[in-house]
Formats: structure tokens, sequence, C-alpha cells
């Protein structure tokens, strides 16, 4: 496992980026939750709150034409792929400017702008449709990858181990990034898998694999900047196995996430909040000032109160878009 | 026009269509090295080479999903199910990811993709792989069905089913592949997707059936034609989009529908196609729609049994005559 680093590499524009990224997610997320409260947002809603310095780790190492595709826990992946806060949170409203026209929700963000392939939430599933994006980059020629995140509620399904098998066997150039949050729904990894150490799986495979802390952003970035070295120039896979824990209950509808691990635990690991941990160390290595962070925070909190204000006076879907998008017409 | 088999019209599709369009590439168990566990992709290999031409492990749900991940951004599969039966261990890709992809995108992502094989029942295969599949499909929104009947329409259909931007489920036919008929050689001959054929003129009764019940409705139709019956013979071709409007055409005609399967008669598509046609024509009608279908049971491997599981040609005959009042002569 990569080792949280004791100096900080970065300059102060990445210190930045990263952090007020991390930051936006996370108001996001508080908004979204408040937003469900108050019955704006149906359905269900599985908030990122605790992971975010995966999906920002992740993707600072991407270029624009590379793609991204997740499960249903995908705001997080949205947002930092670039998606417009606006647009997002107005698809979880139902209403007709977001993302996917009101159509898609919480748990189906698509972004095409952005190279952002959804939110897919029939567990496993979208891991062989993230091959299947690295088969097409290889066949057109491309030098983009694929990044699929899932979480480790994934693994026992068959589709991971199709997808694992498939993208070795044909050299595929596509990051799998396993978010170990230790809970599917309510069932422990340990309740769910025989190995629990997921990373090992890759290597059955002959799949370069390796875990690393997601709590630590700048370790995120360094491995999964690895890997997308490796699927651009040489067209491999990687498997990383980031551990990571969400704060939060499973969904709106477990929003404390008590009955299957302990308050203790959950306290525990709020220690290691990433975006608390990335801004003392940004202070600490003066890369920040406090006064530059409150800027941050004050410019993070105005998006998402407009992302709101945007997707409280989007109007609903017109009845006729019912029918529409079932069927594309011929050109 | 070439008289081919349907096996080869197949072949010639695929062949044209990948000639024609860069995109277009074949995935699938035994497609390539092996020529196809039906010989439909035969000498495809030879002539496009593996990138194109993609034999894959055992893993359905996988290989489709690369087919409909590479959709997604810009590829044209056509996923080769070795028989249709196995398209159950994909159907969440086919029914949850592709069929839906468009909509739960808003318009975003689209899915053009083929998934082609045999179906429906076969000789002696039992109960796994001797079923008409058509049923979990075309119930999907999303998803558009075919069931080619002909040489002719396997060539033409598949072509087009290869342009469509949609998800096309193309059923064949293990029974079929050996039929022989005319095929055009234009490689622009199309036949668009979801327009019926009327495979025999009539003026009596309406008999919609496809794939081997149209060839025992022909049957019946000649031998009734002796009894003074003159029977009408839709072939929808589409199962979905469905051309409604040449089965309520017909039935304006003649009045009468006996609508025919092989597959199991519970909620399959004779019921759909009985309903609509009440829906739409009951003040045509002279007599109630009939249905012959499968019996509803799993395939049998017996000879005997096999034989009474789909409708006989005696049964349809005998729907035929119920409909037009007469006991035959």
């Amino acid at each position: 496992m990569a080792q949280k680093k004791q100096t900080l590499d970065i300059d102060g524009d990445l210190a930045r980026r990263l952090l007020s990224e991390m930051m936006l997610i996370r108001r996001f997320e508080e908004k979204a939750a408040e937003s469900y409260a108050l019955g704006k947002i149906g359905g269900f809603l599985h908030l990122y709150i605790g992971e975010e310095a995966v999906a920002v780790g992740a993707t600072s190492v991407l270029r624009p034409d590379d793609y991204a595709i997740s499960a249903y826990r995908e705001h997080g992946h949205t947002l930092a792929k670039g998606a417009d806060p606006r647009r997002v949170m107005a698809e979880l409203f139902g209403r007709r400017d977001g993302l996917c026209r009101g159509k898609g929700g919480s748990m189906h963000l698509f972004d095409k702008s952005v190279n952002f392939l959804g939110g897919h939430a029939i567990v496993g599933a979208h891991l062989p449709l993230a091959a299947g994006v690295g088969f097409a980059i290889k066949y057109q020629g491309g030098d983009q990858v694929c990044a699929c995140y899932f979480g480790e509620g994934a693994v026992p399904q068959g589709e991971f181990h199709e997808a694992m098998n498939l993208t070795a066997l044909w050299k595929l150039p596509v990051v799998w990034i396993c978010e170990n949050n230790r809970y599917a729904m309510g069932t422990s990894i340990e309740r769910a898998l025989s190995q629990t150490e997921i990373w090992k799986f890759g290597q059955i495979y002959g799949i370069s694999s390796e875990a690393v802390d997601g709590m630590d952003v700048l370790a995120v970035r360094e491995v999964v900047g690895r890997a997308v070295g490796r699927a651009r120039t040489q067209k491999t896979p990687s498997l990383i196995e980031v551990r990571t824990y969400r704060f939060r209950g499973h969904s709106m509808r477990d929003p404390a996430g008590a009955v299957y691990r302990t308050k203790e635990e959950v306290e525990r690991e709020k220690l290691r909040d990433p975006i608390a941990l990335f801004r003392q160390r940004v202070l600490e290595a003066g890369l920040l000032s406090e006064a530059d962070i409150r800027t941050l925070e004050k410019d993070v909190n105005d998006r998402v109160d407009d992302a709101v204000t945007f997707a409280d006076a989007s109007p609903e879907p017109p009845l006729e878009w019912l029918l529409t998008d079932v069927y594309k017409e011929d050109a | 026009m070439a008289v081919i088999t349907y096996r080869e019209a197949l072949n010639q599709a695929l062949r044209e269509e990948m000639r024609r369009d860069p995109r277009v590439f074949i995935i699938g168990e035994e497609v390539g090295l092996y020529d196809g566990a039906y010989k439909v992709t035969q000498g495809l290999l030879k002539e496009f080479g593996p990138k194109r031409v993609v034999d894959t492990p055992i893993a359905e749900s996988g290989f489709t999903g690369v087919g409909v991940g590479s959709a997604m951004v810009g590829l044209r599969p056509v996923v080769e199910m070795m028989t249709f039966n196995f398209a159950m261990l994909a159907l969440d890709q086919i029914v949850n990811s592709a069929a839906k992809m468009y909509y739960m995108s808003g318009g975003q992502y689209h899915v053009p993709i083929v998934i082609r094989g045999p179906g429906g029942p076969a000789h002696q295969l039992a109960a796994q792989h001797s079923q008409s599949m058509e049923v979990y499909f075309y119930h999907v929104p999303g998803l558009k069905v075919v069931r080619p009947s002909t040489p002719m329409d396997a060539k033409g259909l598949l072509k087009s089913a290869i342009r469509d931007d949609n998800p096309v489920i193309f059923i064949e036919s293990e029974t079929l592949y050996a039929v022989k008929g005319e095929v055009p050689e234009d490689p622009d001959f199309l036949i668009p997707l979801g327009q019926a054929a009327v495979r025999r003129e009539g003026t009596d009764v309406t008999v919609i059936a496809y794939m081997g019940m149209m060839y025992r409705a022909l049957e019946v139709a000649d031998e009734l034609a002796r009894e003074g019956i003159s029977v009408e013979i839709v072939d929808p071709r589409t199962l979905r989009p469905m051309d409604t409007g040449t089965i309520i055409g017909s039935v304006r005609k003649t009045h009468r529908a006996v609508v025919v399967e092989a597959g199991a008669g519970f909620a399959g598509m004779g019921s759909e196609i009985a309903a609509f046609i009440t829906e739409h024509a009951f003040d045509d009608l002279d007599a109630p729609v009939e249905r012959v279908t499968g019996a509803n049971a799993p395939m049998p491997y017996a000879r005997n049994l096999e034989r009474a599981k789909t409708p006989s040609k005696e049964k349809i005959m005998a729907a035929v005559r119920r409909v037009c009042y007469t006991n035959g002569g």
C-alpha cells in the first residue's frame, strides 16, 4: 500500500484545485441531503461524503478526452469529471435542465460533454461496459483511457471477473478503481468475500494491482497516475483497491448506517476525513493560507447555492418527453 | 437474383456491412477461428482479421457488455449468441444497459448494436437449447426485435439492423439456415425494420405467423384452398416495432384472424396481436381471434413429445376452420 508522502511536491494551484474540488463535492452532497429531506429529491440518494479523495485524486490525472464510468454513488465522479453542478442538481431534482433531462436521476448521471459515461445501478454491470470502452479506444487507435469506479460490493459478482479477464486477455486501457468502503449496503466485506484483499484478484488475472489509502488525495493521484500511464502507453489495465469509507449510511434511507457498524468505528474513520487531512497538509506546507481556504469555501458554497437555485428554477420536464429518447430516430 | 441459403444470406449481409463501414465488427463465441458454430460467420476472419472478428471466451454477459460499451463510444458491434438461449446470461446487459441507455442519458448516448443468433424450436435440442426467445425481448421499450423467415429477409433485415442506431435483437433459426431462396446481390438492398410481408394473398382469413410457423401456415393455406378457404398470410418480420397497419389492413379485408406462434402461449406474441386486433378492428371481425400456440411446457427431448409441443398443421387448420365456421370438406 502506498504510504502518505511526508512532503508535498505539488504547487499551490494544484493544491487549490484538489481541495476546492473535494470541498465542492462535500458541499454538494450536504445540500443534496438537505434537499432530499425537503422532498425535492426522491428515490434513492447515495452520498459520496468521505470518499471525495478518490474521485478528485483519480480525475486529476485524467485528460478531458479520457472516459469515466461509475456505479450509482456517482455524484462525486460526475462533478470531478467536470459536469456543471447546476445541471447535476437539476437532474437530482428531476427537472428539464438536468444533465439527462430529468430522465436519469441520482443513479443515472451522464454527461457526454465531459466523457462521463454514466451512473449505472445494477451492481457490476458497468464493468463490462468499461471493458467495451477500452476495446473501442484500442480499435479506433486512440490513446485515451477509461477509468471505471465501482464499489467492493461488485467484486463477488461474475461480471467483475469477466471484465478483469477480458481486459487482461485483450490488453485494454482500462483503470479499474475499486472504492472499498468496506460495506456493500449493510454487508461488510468480511461477510461477502473469501479474499478481502481485493487488489489480489488483479494478480490472478495478470493485471498490475495495488492498494492505496483512499483518504489521501495525493496517494490516490500518484497510484492512479501510474495506472493511467500504463494504460495510455502500453494499453494495459490496472486494478487499484482504494481503501475509503463512507461517513453516511448506504443511502438516505439508511441515514446513520448504524445497524451494521459501530458508532466508534464511524467516529474513528471520520478522523481520517480526506478533506480535513489535505487541508491541514497544505496549510502546514504553506501552499495555501487560512484566508485562501476561506475564499475557496465561500466560492464552493456559492456555487452549490447557485446549483440549488438553478435546480429550483428549472421547470419539470414536459409530459411529451415521456416518450422521447426511447428510440433514436434515423439521422 | 441468386438462389442462396439463409445462412449464406446472413453471411453476405455481415460481409457487405463490414466492407461498407469500418466501425462494424463481430464478436462472440467461435465466430472467428472456428468459422461460427453454425457457419454464419464463415470466412469473415480471413477477410477482416482478428481485430474485427473477435473470438471471446464463454462470458456472455461480459462480451455483450463489451459490445454495449463500445457502441456508446462510436463502434457498431454485431454480437453473436451461439444460440439465443445463452442470451439469458446477458439479459441484464441487453435490458438494463443497451435498451435504456439512450433514454436514461436523456438522449446523449445511443447504442447501435445488433445481437444475433439462432433461437426458437430446433431438432431434439431439448429444454435449454430449443425455445422461442423473442418473448424475453419484445416487451422491452428501447429494443427492436427481428425474426426473419426467408433468406431475402435475413439479408435485407440484418443489413438494416446493422445500420440502425438502436439495439436490435435479431433471432435466426437453426431449422432455417439451410433454406434456399432468391436474394438480391445489390449491396444496397435493404428491408426496413417494422415492415410486415404478405406471404400469400387471400380473402377469407388472415393468418399471422413467422419463421417455421409461417412455412407451416403456407402448407395449411395450400390444403385449405382445396376446401375453398382462401387464406392470407402475414409475416410480421419485425416484432417490435410491429407493422400493425398491415395486420389490421388484412383483417379488415378478411374479417377473421388466426395468430400462430411456436412458443408457449401464455402472454406470448399471439396475445399481443390478438389484443391489438380486438382493440382496433373489433367491428370488422366476423369471429373471435384465435391463437394457436406452443404448449405451456418446456421443450421435451422425445421426438413425439417435441412434435406435440409446437403447433401442428392440423391444429392450425382446425383454428382456421373454426373462425370460418366450417368443419372442412
